[in-house]
């Protein structure tokens, strides 16, 4: 345990030149062009973006599922090769084996590595701890709520004491209270953590909320259209998503990527119906239309 | 659910304090009862329905019915009762089911153990796919008892035969079935478990294994009812010893009694195997337990 917590700081993320095609029956699909991104070590990131802009595709390659086409990822200047327990994950559908226990879950990663069946039970057993989850550590995961399955989810991830966290919409499927519940926990374990973090989110609050910095993508073929820093103080609390600085991120923000689910939607809508779309925007708040 | 899911959010909640007294035997019956109303009902129903089946098998022997059906030579529960009391003192009647069940345990495991590697394997490497699935769809159609003339021919003896096409009826459903298992797997699963650091082995026996169970199962009942099938055809072609054997000779030497003997006997076996899959299958996955 305490050889995660103290660790010195790494995790340095680097994307350069980075481009991702696939070939379909109408010919090469670019999913994502001509981005560079970076992660420093300790810090949270966030990518937003429309749907289906190539920003999961984006944290794929950086996991390792998936191979750049042109371009390099690289963590604390090694390429990336494949998926490793350097780079823990997090996924929208919690993913966690149905046939192991919340515990079991949680020792997977430290079971890979080889460690001994009592050490790996202690150290699942104070993580859980950490992430308020210990009464429930023999339970299958199919009697958890959705918010404890993603506990579990993190907490697995952070197992092996990976350099840098990604998380690919994590709380997209729970409700809003348990997702702000989640947002805090996450919170509190990047900072005891002191670990990298790269985040992929639609929600632009949860960004601002969470992030150092936000890149915000195009639409498709996705690049990075801004780099937003976020210079909110630390800790954040949730009175501060009303204060003035935050609302001018927002409102930023959800310009930036106004123009971008426009343009995605381009192909479906006229450009008289864009027009129009664009004329009832002025009046209305803009989260209520996107 | 959505009280627990609360009260899990929430953490650790003080327990509620006992009632006062405890309840009285006839609340507690009383509840027992509310609770396990539905169960009740369809054991009351289920037993009661036995029983018509009974009753009216009686009077249709009783007064040799003929209509369309002839229940001329049809022998009556009594009748059935009365031999079956002779013959669980009779050693030979004992030597049938016995070596019926051995066939059973050797044809089922042989293709168990063959039929559940190999899907597995089929499932993983799409080139062992690609060569034996031809084969396996070519010969599945074909019935196990139409394999019983070949069978005699490919084997020195008649037991071998025998277990052979056992093997046969079960060797297929348990194969497909694992297939379907492998090919169902929630690829985000083995993901998950890439980026904890497990490697090929690891995922087999970690992911795709334990995600396949439930398919495997479902093969190995419907496998063993197969082989039941397949046992008792070759059984009364080819054989010398077992309960189909017994059924046949019973039918040749007009001890009709005997005939309905056999037959309830080939079902309480039936039943009684795949029971015993079942509970194999709940001890295997607990996490299915609901």
């Amino acid at each position: 345990m305490n050889e995660i917590l103290t660790k010195a700081p790494q995790g340095h993320i680097e994307v350069r030149n980075f481009s991702l095609s696939y070939e379909s029956i109408e010919g090469p699909v670019q999913a994502v062009t001509d981005t560079q991104i970076h992660v420093k070590p300790g810090e949270f990131v966030s990518i937003v973006g429309p749907s289906g802009c190539g920003k999961s595709t984006l944290l794929n390659a950086v996991a390792g599922f998936l191979k750049p086409t042109t371009g390099i990822v690289t963590v604390d200047g090694e390429r990336v090769n494949g998926p490793s327990a350097e780079r823990g994950m997090v996924f929208q559908q919690y993913s966690l084996f149905p046939w192991k226990t919340v515990r079991e879950n949680v020792e997977f990663g430290l079971k890979m590595r080889g460690m001994p069946r009592s050490q790996r039970e202690r150290a699942a057993r104070t993580l859980l701890g950490l992430a308020g989850l210990e009464a429930f550590e023999k339970h299958y995961p199919d009697k958890l709520s959705g918010g404890m399955k993603q506990r579990v989810g993190i907490v697995r991830a952070l197992a092996t004491g990976p350099k840098v966290l990604l998380l690919d919409e994590p709380f997209g499927a729970l409700d809003a209270q348990t997702r702000v519940i989640m947002q805090q926990i996450l919170t509190n374990m990047w900072q005891r953590l002191k670990i990298s973090v790269l985040f992929v989110t639609h929600d632009i609050d949860e960004a601002i909320f969470l992030s150092d910095r936000v890149y915000c993508m195009t639409a498709r073929p996705g690049s990075i259209k801004a780099e937003i820093p976020i210079p909110l103080e630390r800790p954040r609390q949730q009175a501060m998503m009303m204060s003035s600085e935050f609302l001018a991120l927002r409102r930023g923000l959800m310009s930036l990527i106004r123009e971008e689910s426009l343009k995605a939607m381009g192909g479906e809508i006229s450009d008289m119906g864009m027009q129009g779309l664009n004329i009832e925007l002025h009046g209305h708040s803009l989260a209520d239309v996107i | 659910m959505p009280a627990a899911t609360a009260i899990a959010e929430a953490g650790p909640v003080p327990a509620p304090s006992p009632p006062a007294t405890p309840p009285s035997f006839g609340t507690l019956a009383l509840r027992w009862y509310r609770l396990n109303r539905a169960g009740l009902r369809a054991t009351a129903i289920g037993v009661i329905s036995l029983l018509a089946f009974l009753l009216v098998w009686h009077l249709l022997t009783t007064y040799r019915v003929v209509f369309f059906v002839r229940f001329t030579n049809v022998p009556s529960p009594l009748a059935v009762y009365a031999s079956f009391t002779k013959a669980i003192h009779d050693p030979k009647f004992l030597l049938h089911i016995l070596l019926s069940c051995r066939r059973i345990l050797f044809g089922f495991s042989l293709a168990a153990v063959v039929g559940v590697p190999l899907g597995l394997i089929m499932g993983r490497f799409k080139l062992v796919h690609e060569i034996i699935f031809p084969v396996a769809e070519v010969l599945r159609p074909i019935p196990a008892i139409a394999w019983v003339p070949m069978a005699i021919m490919l084997w020195p003896t008649n037991e071998q035969s025998i277990v052979f096409i056992t093997f046969l009826g079960a060797f297929f459903p348990i194969l497909v079935n694992t297939l379907h298992g492998m090919s169902l797997v929630d690829p985000v699963l083995v993901r998950a478990a890439q980026c904890l650091g497990a490697r090929e082995r690891s995922i087999f026996r970690q992911v795709y294994f334990p995600a396949s169970l439930p398919h495997i199962f479902t093969g190995l009942t419907v496998g063993m009812g197969v082989a039941w099938v397949s046992l008792i055809a070759a059984e009364m072609i080819s054989g010398q010893y077992g309960i189909g054997y017994f059924t046949w000779e019973a039918y040749s030497l007009v001890q009709y009694a005997d005939i309905a003997l056999g037959m309830i006997a080939i079902g309480v076996l039936g039943l009684g195997s795949s029971l015993l899959i079942r509970g194999a299958g709940q001890l295997v996955m607990p996490w299915r337990l609901k």
